[in-house]
């Protein structure tokens, strides 16, 4: 099914701004995506009408803001199909949701000898924080390895759990590979063994939406900048269950039934996970941008991006030398790219595309412990978004055949 | 300035071809510089030998810019005192704009780069100059050390 988002463009401003001499081709959504106008536009409005800190009694301003913060919360809940709003915690984003799970959840409960699975393709947002609690905890981390073609060796994981398995926390989509895991049988095969399972949705649920319910994982992280919103904001969904069984990662403000000298009780489900003035402009862009998506359908956006994906990737087997490094066709991939030019080094590669344009990401992308598995220090990688068109994809390729006869691989 | 002023023929030789990799036995200076954003590694090794860089080594990973400019920055310390290794470090930081343009004697053994001009078409591309700085950053941790 190929969908035509064209006519999104003009709703985004930053692409009427050109790159020196060029149209904007930002293929870097995958690190951040640009924000439509009526996302800016809703912050905007409800900065300069109704804003006041939330939850601060009874003047006029503040229960606006009140009910602005906790309308992103229901929308954010309708958005991914959870239960109750009150199994959406707001925060800052991903990393906090990860950072929340893994010493809020994994800190309260795993022992010595527990074991934490991961897979070698995540993101040091969902590697750093359990090596933390890991290293108080006497757990051990354990990583499931990939398959030749870059997908998940579900196998190799179906081996490697047992009853001392406690956590598996995977990504939803490689930030690097754009690998999409199958979830539902991740989720099925740690159940079996009782474990608890913690999606990193950072890439996942913004180009592929989530239905938590039917998911079947007990947490799911995003984060709003990388879905058209703004910087500052993000979620973790749990399952009731699952959060009740979760310590508080912050205290402050916000989150307190009571406080007294030397003790303080923890204020309900969610609040109590929302320590301090939390992101209110923030959240009234999230609300903004999960309602632009869900008008232009997510199965929309979700077919748009195979579109790019798999017209990129056919491209790109044009030129010689370029090695792409995640799944080789659309199936089980999403709109990620990583690659690398013969011996031209990344950063060189970003340097000359963005010469003519064009915006990749060159390095490590935070994901180190893959990029080691690779065998290369850094690769380019190329994202895309509703936004995108096949026009950027050629600009790329264009890019990509001067770099070549610039370095003369 | 083009991207062919940028990737001149010389600094994609160094880039291809880096010269001085050769680890230095028992180093009497060594360091390691990276930079953590984009992951470019560089060791710097040096031995002194009657107050002048005998042996250098400077090896690594990373793009073309930080790479040939550690190869270049080997060929042109070897040699050296050390003071004219100082005046050499504080003439390509001008080169690159980094703490303002110092004065030195045009004359003196150190102040001429060389080669290394090549490298002033990263001043261009602000966000490349930390590139082309590493090796030379690392050099001087080495010396400090």
């Amino acid at each position: 099914m190929n969908v035509d988002l064209s006519h999104l463009r003009k709703d985004f401003p930053i692409f009427e701004r050109r790159i020196g001499d060029h149209p904007n081709h930002f293929l870097d959504s995958a690190a951040s995506s640009q924000k439509p106008i009526q996302v800016l536009e809703a912050m905007d409005r409800f900065a300069r009408t109704n804003y006041a800190n939330v939850h601060r009694g009874a003047y006029r301003l503040s229960v606006e803001a009140t009910e602005a913060y906790e309308a992103a919360r229901r929308r954010a809940a309708s958005f991914i199909d959870a239960s109750s709003p009150d199994e959406v915690v707001l925060c800052r984003g991903a990393t906090t949701a990860l950072n929340m799970v893994a010493h809020g959840w994994g800190g309260e409960h795993l022992r010595p000898g527990d074991r934490i699975l991961l897979t070698l393709m995540e993101h040091h947002a969902n590697v750093v924080p359990w090596q933390m609690v890991a290293r108080r905890t006497g757990a051990r981390l354990d990583h499931v390895p990939l398959t030749d073609e870059y997908h998940l060796d579900l196998e190799a994981l179906e081996r490697m759990l047992d009853d001392d398995v406690k956590v598996v926390a995977v990504t939803g989509m490689s930030n690097v590979l754009g690998t999409i895991p199958p979830i539902d049988r991740v989720v099925e095969a740690a159940h079996s063994v009782g474990a608890v399972t913690v999606v990193d949705g950072a890439q996942l649920v913004p180009h592929l939406g989530v239905n938590v319910r039917t998911l079947g994982a007990d947490f799911v992280a995003f984060s709003a900048h990388k879905m058209l919103g703004p910087t500052g904001i993000g979620v973790l969904w749990g399952k009731m269950e699952r959060l009740e069984e979760m310590e508080p990662f912050e205290g402050g403000g916000e989150m307190i039934s009571d406080v007294q000298l030397h003790h303080a009780t923890w204020a309900a489900i969610p609040h109590r996970f929302e320590a301090g003035t939390p992101p209110i402009i923030e959240a009234v862009g999230l609300t903004a941008a999960l309602d632009y998506l869900d008008e232009v359908g997510m199965d929309n956006v979700a077919a748009h991006d195979r579109e790019l994906t798999a017209y990129a990737l056919s491209r790109l087997a044009e030129i010689p030398d370029v090695t792409v490094y995640g799944p080789p066709t659309v199936e089980g991939r999403g709109g990620v790219i990583s690659f690398t030019l013969g011996d031209v080094h990344p950063h060189d590669l970003a340097t000359i595309l963005d010469e003519r344009g064009v915006s990749v990401r060159a390095g490590h992308h935070c994901a180190k412990p893959l990029m080691r598995n690779l065998g290369v220090p850094a690769t380019a990688r190329a994202s895309f978004y509703l936004y995108n068109t096949l026009e950027d994809v050629d600009a790329l390729v264009d890019g990509l055949e001067r770099a070549a006869a610039l370095f003369g691989t | 300035m083009s991207l062919e002023e940028l990737y001149r023929e010389v600094i994609l030789d160094h880039y291809r071809n880096p010269r001085n990799r050769a680890p230095v036995p028992n180093p009497d200076a060594k360091a390691e510089g990276v930079n953590p954003l984009c992951g470019d590694e560089v060791t710097v090794e040096l031995s002194f030998d009657d107050g002048r860089v005998g042996a250098v080594a400077v090896r690594g990973q990373g793009c073309s810019i930080s790479q040939s400019s550690g190869s270049m920055m080997s060929e042109a310390i070897k040699g050296r005192t050390l003071a004219e290794v100082r005046d050499l470090i504080a003439r390509f930081k001008a080169l690159m704009d980094i703490e303002g343009s110092l004065e030195l004697d045009p004359d003196r053994p150190g102040a001429v780069l060389g080669d290394l001009e090549a490298l002033q078409g990263v001043k261009r591309y602000p966000v490349r100059i930390k590139c082309a700085a590493l090796p030379w950053t690392t050099l001087e941790q080495a010396l400090d050390s």
